[in-house]
């Protein structure tokens, strides 16, 4: 038996291959060498005040955010916190400058920017607590599930804005990983694919310097991660991940660039992770404090404040009241926080399929059982269903 | 089960032979056209139609949008399936050989399987990953592993593998319906396997997650699925002669897994042999016959046997013959039950 005997076989003639064109001059795709800067510089000059105001506010509120959470993992709330303080202006800007049909794809240490977007803050945690996985619908506010294993999330953002794409809707998908992973195979599949459908997604490298302990230079010797953009023909960027304004145009350019059809753009933020990893690491082991401080100068809260003041847009009261909003947002999450989430142990098997296996019923009456033992030992003591 | 074959405005259909590969591409297409949301994916399913030939005349039937050839990358193609999965398409990944598919694992372990569970029951994928599997055509290396267990031990996945033309055609179908992942297992030895078959009057066939006993007898139970479902079926005939009624199950699904079949058949015969294919040591055989122990305790007259593929990396083509379990091997270990005849 061979596969000629299948019916269409012989009938099917083709159509010729499209044509691979070679560029010729990569050029346009290239990043340029210096991050690209517009606080401090005279291209702020055609950023809305408005606009520099908001990213403040968020950027404040954002650090608050960070600070808070961190402090939770301390009383226990949390099991685990990677905190984005030094990267505010990278998580602020990824939120702000998608429309509410786009879709955002964050990394486990992007909370920030899914609360930017609007999602509630004691749902965005719910993961990191450790009381559910997802804390909400990731459909209803078109933010995926914070993701964990590195990079995987990436052929996801090219899948979805490529089905997208393929049902008519303008819709983008921004997806967001770190240094380290761009390391990963997931990395550069998603980034061929998309290219290769022209996909509309945004890439979002915010390069930390560190992948937990390991610096950039033994992760890659790309001259830098934007660079990588090139091998699979398409843009580059580099911008400077502590200046919000330049993120926001950079990556508004680049979610444009998406929307009119032109494929997807890689865009690399530098940045500079102020704490540790996460609460359960020790920064001192792999870093000297010379650095960190180094970076301090350079903070993106300090950079938009200053830019603010000296052209008259934010006093002291400004500050003040921004402070004031961030601390009412720490206090209402504190609260809500300090209330022990309500967990339903029977949930264990409600979620697995969309009907329950026969060996999932057998196993979810165990459980009943076990609990139902447990609750009559707590309330009529060891002696009870003797 | 099988349904008088007539067509839809109700004249009868002859059927004619057909492979279980026309069925599945039959398949294929009937739920394209019906669907307009279910997509085929994969390496070489467009143009060539991929290399079984499974996915022929679909990119011209429906478009390259609907029918793509990928780049060639299994991660970045079940990755990118899941993301078409979130916005509301049915993808429908081809693999192209078993260990092909190794590159895709995290994304199939970490993502696929999990993401109902992760999202509260907020984002079901539906995706079929077909894998063909499995040897017994002569593949050098890497082109004829029995990956089922891997499958099997991962929550959140469904594992089903049809060894008919009807169960190949109807699984399928059931399958790309079906809102939760599946791995649908094709036996690659059987693909050329022929039935009378009618593609516009397809039998109706028992649904996933439902074993179907394939011959009935008294002596003992043969528990077998996919590539070695014909086998049994011949050790069956053959062991007539010996004096024993084999009774045959095949599981057709091996997540979920119809313990109640598969236990009624063993308290019936008093005596079960599970054949499989894949390696026996952390192999199917072992979970099937600790689940057939754990039931059926008191109705065993002999220890539940495995006849299984030899615990070595898939072996070259020419020493094949020597791994698959065969004819001799089942009977073998049907002998091996203690068999007290006719008692
Ligand atoms: C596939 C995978 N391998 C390893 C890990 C463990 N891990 C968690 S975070 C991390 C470092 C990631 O660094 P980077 O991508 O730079 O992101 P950052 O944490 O700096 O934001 C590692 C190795 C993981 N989550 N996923």
């Amino acid at each position: 038996m061979t596969v000629q005997e299948l019916p269409g076989a012989a009938a099917y003639r083709p159509t010729p291959p499209p044509a691979w064109k070679p560029i010729t001059d990569p050029a346009p795709l290239l990043p340029d060498p210096e991050p690209y800067r517009v606080l401090g510089t005279d291209a702020v000059a055609d950023v809305d005040p408005e606009l520099l105001l908001r990213l403040h506010a968020e950027l404040v509120r954002g650090r608050r955010y960070n600070a808070q959470a961190t402090a939770l993992t301390k009383q226990g709330r949390l099991a685990v916190y990677p905190s984005s303080t030094g990267q505010e202006a990278c998580e602020i800007a990824a939120a702000l400058v998608l429309e509410e049909r786009d879709w955002l794809f964050p990394s486990y240490r992007d909370t920030l920017a899914a609360v930017a977007r609007g999602l509630d803050p004691v749902e965005a945690l719910t993961l990191l607590r450790g009381d559910r996985h997802t804390g909400y619908d990731p459909r209803e506010h078109r933010i995926a599930p914070l993701c964990t294993p590195l990079a995987t999330q990436l052929p996801h953002a090219v899948g979805l804005a490529h089905a997208a794409r393929l049902k008519g809707d303008d819709v983008v998908a921004l997806a967001m990983v770190g240094d380290g992973g761009t390391s990963e195979g997931d990395f550069h599949e998603a980034l061929n694919f998309a290219a290769v459908w022209k996909a509309p997604v945004v890439f979002f490298v915010q390069n930390n310097g560190f992948a937990i302990s390991v610096p950039l230079a033994k992760q890659t010797a790309a001259p830098s991660l934007a660079h990588k953009a090139v091998g699979y023909g398409m843009p580059g960027r580099l911008v400077d991940g502590n200046d919000a304004a330049a993120v926001h145009q950079v990556l508004s350019e680049a979610v444009a660039r998406a929307r009119r059809g032109e494929g997807p753009t890689l865009v690399e933020a530098v940045t500079y992770r102020m704490e540790a990893h996460t609460n359960a690491d020790d920064a001192t082991r792999y870093r000297v404090d010379s650095e960190v401080e180094a970076w301090k100068a350079h903070d993106p809260v300090r950079l938009l404040e200053r830019e603010l003041t000296e052209r008259g847009l934010l006093d002291d009261t400004g500050i003040e009241q921004a402070k004031e909003a961030a601390e009412r947002m720490a206090a209402a999450l504190r609260d809500r926080m300090n209330a022990d989430p309500e967990l339903a142990p029977m949930d264990l098997f409600t979620h697995v399929y969309a009907e329950q296996t026969s060996q999932l019923r057998e196993q979810a009456t165990a459980l009943r059982a076990e609990l139902d033992a447990e609750q009559d030992h707590d309330e009529h003591g060891p002696e009870a269903g003797r | 089960m099988t349904t008088a074959a007539v067509t839809a405005d109700g004249r009868p259909v002859k059927a004619k032979p057909a492979t279980m590969a026309q069925a599945l591409g039959r398949a294929l297409r009937d739920s394209m056209a019906e669907d307009p949301t279910v997509h085929v994916l994969g390496e070489d399913v467009g143009t060539l139609g991929g290399v079984f030939r499974i996915t022929d005349g679909l990119a011209e039937e429906f478009g390259d949008d609907r029918c793509t050839d990928t780049p060639l990358a299994e991660a970045g193609i079940l990755g990118a399936a899941v993301g078409m999965a979130m916005y509301g398409l049915r993808p429908v990944v081809e693999m192209q050989f078993d260990a092909f598919a190794y590159p895709a694992f995290e994304q199939l372990m970490s993502h696929v399987a999990k993401m109902r569970n992760r999202t509260g029951g907020a984002m079901p994928l539906p995706i079929t990953v077909r894998v063909p599997y499995g040897g017994g055509i002569g593949g050098v290396e890497h082109h004829s592993d029995s990956s089922e267990a891997y499958y099997m031990a991962t929550p959140g996945l469904h594992v089903v593998t049809p060894a008919t033309v009807d169960d190949a055609y109807g699984l399928l179908r059931e399958s790309i319906a079906s809102d939760d992942p599946v791995v649908f297992l094709e036996p690659k030895r059987l693909y050329w396997s022929k039935a009378d078959w009618s593609p516009e009057a397809p039998a109706a066939v028992e649904p996933i997650g439902r074993a179907v006993v394939r011959r009935p007898g008294r002596s003992a139970t043969l528990i077998t699925y996919g590539p070695s479902l014909p086998v049994c079926m011949e050790a069956a005939e053959a062991a007539l002669a010996e004096g024993w009624d084999l009774e045959v199950v095949d599981l057709r699904s091996l997540v979920p897994f119809d313990d109640e079949t598969v236990a009624a058949s063993v308290r019936r015969t008093g005596r079960a042999v599970v054949v499989h294919e894949s390696p026996g040591f952390g192999g199917p055989g072992g979970e099937i016959a600790a689940r057939i122990t754990e039931r059926c305790f008191h109705h065993l007259e002999a220890p539940v046997l495995r006849v299984a593929g030899f615990d070595i990396p898939y072996p070259p083509p020419m020493l094949e013959r020597h791994h698959l379990p065969g004819v001799d091997r089942v009977l073998d270990a049907v002998a091996r039950l203690q068999w007290e005849a006719d008692s």
